[in-house]
C-alpha cells in the first residue's frame, strides 16, 4: 500500500511531537515538556473546531466558550472534591470529582451541551451573522464568568493538585504528556472517520451548496448542528485538559482571543485538513516561545505573520508541504 | 429621588447608545459597501483615543486633541484599507477575519510599544465640565449630555450624507450593485478607501469622547467592538437605521438591566443574592435580547439585503 | 387520464407589486413530458423554485404522488422522490462528480447520520451512483471533480444525482441551457426515455428539444398559464402566437 505525501507528513509530525518530551528529558529541559503537552491540548481544541470550520465550513468565532466550559468543568469538580462539598443544583446534589475520566465526561457533556444551544440559534443564520454571533455568545460567557463570583469570577479558580487518571500518576509531566497524546490521537482518528463517513460527506456538501444538499434530500440545519455539538465537545475536552495543565482555570480561556487563536491554529496549519490543527498549534506554541523568549513584542511580530499567510500563502503549512485537498 | 436616579440611568444608557452607534455606523457601512467584516475597528477606536489623549496632554487642549482623534483614526483607517484591506474584498469572510484579526495584534502591540503599557488619562473640557439639573432634583454631567448630542448629530449628517450627497449616491449604489457602480464610471478604490477611513474617524470619534470618561488604554476597543457586533447583528447588517435602533437598544437594555435587574430580583430574595444573580443576568442580558430577536428575524430588525 | 403524479392548483406568489405566478394549476402524469415555455421572465423558474420547496407560495396547493406537499422542505419532497435539475448547475464543486451522485444515494438509503464506515468502500453507495453516472453517459469523468466538469457535463451530472435519488417525477430547469447542437442531442434522446421511468416537468427555452420531446406544452406568460396542450394545440393556438410564439420568430 502506498502511502500519499499528506499521510507522510501527518505521521512525522504525530511523531515528532511524541518525541518531543523524551529528547527533552534527555537535554534536561523538562519546561519543553509542558510545550509539548500544550501543543497536544491546543491541537485537540482546535481539531474540534475544525469539524465545524473546516468540514462544516462554519466559521465560529466563539469556540473559546466550549475550552472554557471544559476547563470549568475540571476546575468546579475539582473543587467540590476537594471541599468536600457537593455541587448544589436545588433539587439534586453531585459530589465533586478527581478523576480525570468523570471529569471528562461531564466537561463533553457541558460542551454538548452549550453548543446545541448556541448552534441551533446560531445556526439559523450564516456568513457573518455567524461570525458575529458565536462571538457574541461567547463572549456572554466570558462576562458571566467574571460576575458569577462563586467559582473565583475575574480571578478565575485554582485546582490544588492535578486531577488522577487510574494507574497513572498525573504528578510526572511525561504522564500527562502521554494521556493529553493519546486524546490528540483519538481525536484525529474520530476527525478523520467522520470526514469519510456519510455524515462527513453531507457536512462537507453542505458547505459546498447548501442547496444541492436539501434537493437531494439532506436537512442541511441538522446535519450542520450535530457537527457543531460534536465540535463543541471535542473542545471542551480540551478545555479540561488544558485547566489540568495549568492547575488554574480563569475567564481568560473564554476570551475572543481564544476564539481567535483556535482559527489561527488552524489556518496556519491547513483548513480543513487532518493535521492541519496539530501542525498549526505546533507552530504556534514554538513561535510563542522562541519569539516571546527574544521580544515582549511577539505579538506584533505574530500579527505579521499571520497577515503573510492570509494574504499570501493560503493553505497553511500543510497545504505547502502536501499540495491542495484531494476528494475521491 | 427614584426618578432622579431612573432618569440618570437612562440617559447614561442613551450615552452608551450613541457611543455604540458610532461604532456600529461605521463596521455596517463598510460591510453593506465592502462585503467585509472588519474585527480591527475597536482598534481605529483605540487610535482615536490615544492621538486625542496624546495631542491633549502636549498641547493642553481638548479639542485639538479631538481633532487629532479624527485626523489620525481616519489616516490610520485609509493606510490600512490600501496596504491590507482592499486585498480582502473579494475573500470569504474567514480570510477577513483573521487579517483583520492580525491587525488587531499589530495595532494593539504597536501602539503599547509607542505609548508604553500603562493608561493614558484625559481630562474633560473645560467648557464641558460641571452638571446640569435634571427632572427629579438630581443633577447630570453636562460631558455626557454632551456626547450624547454629538451622538444625535452625527447620525443626523449620516443620514443626510447618505441620502443627499454624491457620495451618498455611490455608497448606496455601492451597496446595491457592486459591478454597476464601477460601470457608472465610479472610481470605485477610491470610493471604498474613503469609506473605510470615514468608519474609521466615526470609531476614532467615539474612542476619543470615552476616552475622558475612562482612561485611555490598549484593549479598550474590544469590549466595544464586540458589543457594536451586537448592536449590528440586532438592527440587521448594512442598515445604517438598524445600528441606530440596535445601538440605542443595546444601550438601554445594558444599562437598564444593570440598574433594575438586582432590584426585580430582589423583591422574592434576599439582596445580597438579589445581587449577585441580577447582576450575573444583566451582564448576559443583551446577549439574551440578541437570542430572542434572532430567534423571530434572523436577518436583524431592518435586513438591508439577504 | 391517469391519477397525476404531481399537480398543482391555483399557485400565486407575488414580489412587491410584481405578480410572478399568478393563479398557475399544472399536472403531470405518469409517462409524460410536460414541458413549460414562455418568453423570459414568464416566472418559470419561480414556479419550479415553489414546485421544489425552495420559495413558498403565497397561497394555493401543490399536491405529490396524493398527498399535499405545500407545507413540506425541500429536502422533505425531495425525499419523497421530487427530482430537481437546476438552471444554473448547482453542485458540491470540490467533490468528483461520484462523490456527488453519491451523496444522493446516501440520502435516498435514509439517514446521514451515519457516523464511522467510509463512504469511499461502501459499495451499497458507489455501485448505484457509478450506474447512474453510466446511465447518464458520465462514467469516464467519475472521479474529475465537479469545478472542472465542463458546462454540459455538469447538466449531465445534475441528471445523473436526479437518477440515483430514484426520482418519482423530475423537475428539469432548462437542461440544454449552454449545450452544443451534439450535447443536446444526445440529452434528448436520453430524455425521451428518462419519461418512462418518472414523468418530467420540463423548462427549455430549446423549441426543437420541445416540440421532440412534450407530450404536453403549457405556455406561460406573466405569470400566468395561457394555454395548455399537445403540440399541434400550441403550434395553431391563436393567443400563443400572439404571445409569444408570433413574437419571437
Amino acid at each position: 500500500m502506498s502511502i500519499s505525501r499528506e499521510t507522510a507528513i501527518n505521521l512525522v509530525l504525530a511523531l515528532l511531537l511524541l518525541a518531543v518530551p523524551f529528547i527533552a528529558m534527555q537535554l534536561g529541559k523538562p519546561f519543553y515538556v509542558t510545550l509539548a503537552t500544550r501543543m497536544a491540548i491546543l491541537g485537540l481544541a482546535a481539531i474540534g473546531l475544525n469539524i465545524a470550520l473546516g468540514l462544516g465550513g462554519l466559521v465560529s468565532f466563539g469556540h473559546a466558550a466550549f475550552f472554557g466550559i471544559g476547563g470549568y468543568a475540571a476546575g468546579i469538580l475539582a473543587s467540590h472534591a476537594f471541599s468536600g462539598q457537593p455541587l448544589d443544583f436545588g433539587l439534586f446534589a453531585v459530589p465533586g470529582s478527581k478523576l480525570m475520566p468523570v471529569i471528562w465526561a461531564v466537561a463533553i457533556l457541558a460542551g454538548g451541551l452549550l453548543a446545541a444551544a448556541i448552534g441551533s440559534i446560531s445556526l439559523r443564520t450564516s456568513g457573518v451573522y455567524f461570525i458575529m454571533i458565536t462571538l457574541a455568545f461567547a463572549q456572554m460567557t466570558y462576562y458571566f464568568a467574571i460576575s458569577w463570583p462563586a467559582y473565583g469570577g475575574e480571578d478565575g479558580l485554582s485546582i490544588t493538585i492535578r486531577n488522577t487518571f487510574p494507574g497513572v500518576n498525573t504528578l510526572v509531566p511525561q504522564n500527562y504528556f502521554l494521556i493529553c497524546y493519546a486524546l490528540l490521537v483519538v481525536g484525529l482518528v474520530l476527525f478523520a472517520v467522520l470526514r469519510d463517513s456519510r455524515f462527513g460527506a453531507a457536512l462537507q456538501a453542505s458547505r459546498q451548496n447548501e442547496v444541492r444538499v436539501a434537493s437531494v434530500g439532506i436537512a442541511p440545519f441538522r446535519i450542520k448542528l450535530a457537527a457543531f455539538v460534536i465540535s463543541g465537545m471535542i473542545t471542551a475536552l480540551a478545555g479540561a485538559l488544558y485547566a489540568d495543565l495549568n492547575r488554574f482555570v480563569s475567564p481568560s480561556m473564554l476570551s475572543w482571543h481564544m476564539s481567535g487563536e483556535f482559527i489561527v491554529l488552524i489556518i496556519l496549519g491547513g483548513v480543513g485538513r487532518l493535521c492541519g490543527p496539530l501542525a498549526g498549534a505546533m507552530l504556534f506554541v514554538m513561535f510563542e516561545y522562541i519569539l516571546g523568549g527574544l521580544t515582549e513584542r511577539w505579538q506584533f511580530f505574530l500579527g505579521l505573520l499571520l497577515l503573510g499567510v492570509v494574504l499570501f500563502a493560503r493553505g497553511g503549512l500543510i497545504g505547502l508541504l502536501a499540495g491542495r485537498a484531494r476528494h475521491g | 429621588m427614584q426618578t432622579a436616579l431612573f432618569i440618570e440611568q437612562i440617559l447614561n444608557g442613551l450615552q452608551l447608545g450613541v457611543m455604540l452607534f458610532l461604532m456600529a455606523a461605521g463596521l455596517t457601512l463598510i460591510f453593506g459597501v465592502m462585503g467585509l467584516i472588519n474585527l480591527a475597528h475597536g482598534s481605529l477606536y483605540m487610535v482615536g483615543a490615544f492621538a486625542c489623549a496624546a495631542v491633549a496632554g502636549a498641547t493642553g487642549s481638548f479639542w485639538l486633541g479631538l481633532a487629532a482623534s479624527l485626523a489620525a483614526a481616519a489616516a490610520a483607517g485609509a493606510l490600512v484599507e490600501i496596504l491590507v484591506i482592499r486585498r480582502l474584498y473579494e475573500r470569504d469572510h474567514l480570510d477577513q477575519v483573521l487579517a483583520t484579526f492580525a491587525l488587531i495584534l499589530i495595532l494593539s502591540e504597536g501602539t503599547r510599544w509607542l505609548f508604553g503599557s500603562f493608561p493614558l488619562y484625559l481630562d474633560i473640557p473645560p467648557l464641558l465640565q460641571g452638571t446640569v439639573p435634571i427632572p427629579g432634583g438630581s443633577r447630570y454631567q453636562l460631558y455626557r449630555l454632551a456626547i450624547i448630542g454629538v451622538g444625535v448629530a452625527v447620525a443626523v449628517g449620516l443620514f443626510l450624507l447618505i441620502s443627499r450627497t454624491r457620495l451618498g449616491m455611490r455608497i448606496r449604489a455601492g451597496e446595491s450593485d457592486r459591478e454597476m457602480i464601477g460601470a457608472l464610471g465610479v472610481d470605485i478604490r477610491t470610493l471604498y478607501t474613503v469609506v473605510f477611513a470615514l468608519g474609521a474617524a466615526l470609531a476614532g470619534l467615539a474612542g476619543a469622547m470615552v476616552g475622558a470618561l475612562q482612561s485611555v488604554q490598549v484593549g479598550m476597543g474590544e469590549p466595544v467592538l464586540i458589543l457594536a457586533f451586537v448592536v449590528i447583528v440586532i438592527g440587521g447588517i448594512g442598515s445604517i437605521k438598524g445600528a441606530l435602533v440596535g445601538a440605542l437598544l443595546v444601550g438601554l437594555t445594558d444599562t437598564m438591566g444593570r440598574f433594575l435587574l438586582p432590584q426585580l430580583f430582589g423583591v422574592f430574595m434576599d439582596p445580597s443574592r438579589a445581587g449577585l444573580v441580577g447582576g450575573a443576568v444583566a451582564s448576559m442580558l443583551i446577549y439574551i435580547v440578541m437570542a430572542v430577536i434572532l430567534a423571530v428575524r434572523p436577518q436583524g430588525l431592518f435586513a438591508a439585503k439577504g | 387520464m391517469a391519477e397525476a403524479v404531481l399537480a398543482i392548483r391555483d399557485l400565486c406568489k407575488s414580489f412587491g407589486a410584481l405578480r410572478a405566478t399568478e393563479n398557475v394549476s399544472i399536472d403531470l402524469v405518469p409517462g409524460e413530458i410536460h414541458a413549460l415555455i414562455g418568453p423570459n421572465g414568464a416566472g418559470k423558474s419561480t414556479l419550479i423554485h415553489q414546485i421544489a420547496g425552495t420559495l413558498k407560495p403565497d397561497s394555493g396547493e401543490i399536491e405529490f404522488l396524493g398527498s399535499p406537499v405545500s407545507h413540506l422542505g425541500a429536502a422533505e419532497r425531495a425525499r419523497m422522490g421530487l427530482g430537481r435539475s437546476f438552471q444554473v448547475s448547482s453542485l458540491a464543486p470540490e467533490f468528483s462528480a461520484l462523490r456527488n451522485v453519491m451523496l444522493a444515494v446516501q440520502s435516498r438509503q435514509g439517514t446521514s447520520f451515519r457516523f464511522f464506515k467510509p463512504v469511499m468502500r461502501d459499495a451499497t453507495l458507489v455501485e448505484p451512483a457509478m450506474e447512474a453516472l453510466e446511465r447518464a453517459g458520465l462514467k469516464d469523468r467519475a472521479r474529475v471533480p465537479a469545478a472542472e466538469l465542463s458546462h454540459g457535463e455538469r447538466r449531465q451530472l445534475e441528471i445523473a444525482i436526479a437518477l440515483a435519488l430514484g426520482s418519482r417525477a423530475f423537475l428539469l430547469d432548462e437542461p440544454m441551457a449552454g449545450m452544443g447542437p451534439e450535447g443536446s442531442k444526445t440529452l434528448t434522446g436520453f430524455l425521451d426515455g428518462l419519461r418512462r421511468e418518472a414523468p418530467i416537468l420540463l423548462v427549455e427555452h430549446d423549441m426543437d428539444a420541445v416540440f421532440a420531446l412534450a407530450d404536453r406544452i403549457s405556455v406561460l406568460v406573466y405569470g400566468r398559464v395561457i394555454a395548455t396542450g399537445t403540440v399541434e394545440e400550441i403550434r395553431s393556438d391563436p393567443e400563443v402566437r400572439r404571445a409569444y410564439l408570433g413574437g419571437a420568430e
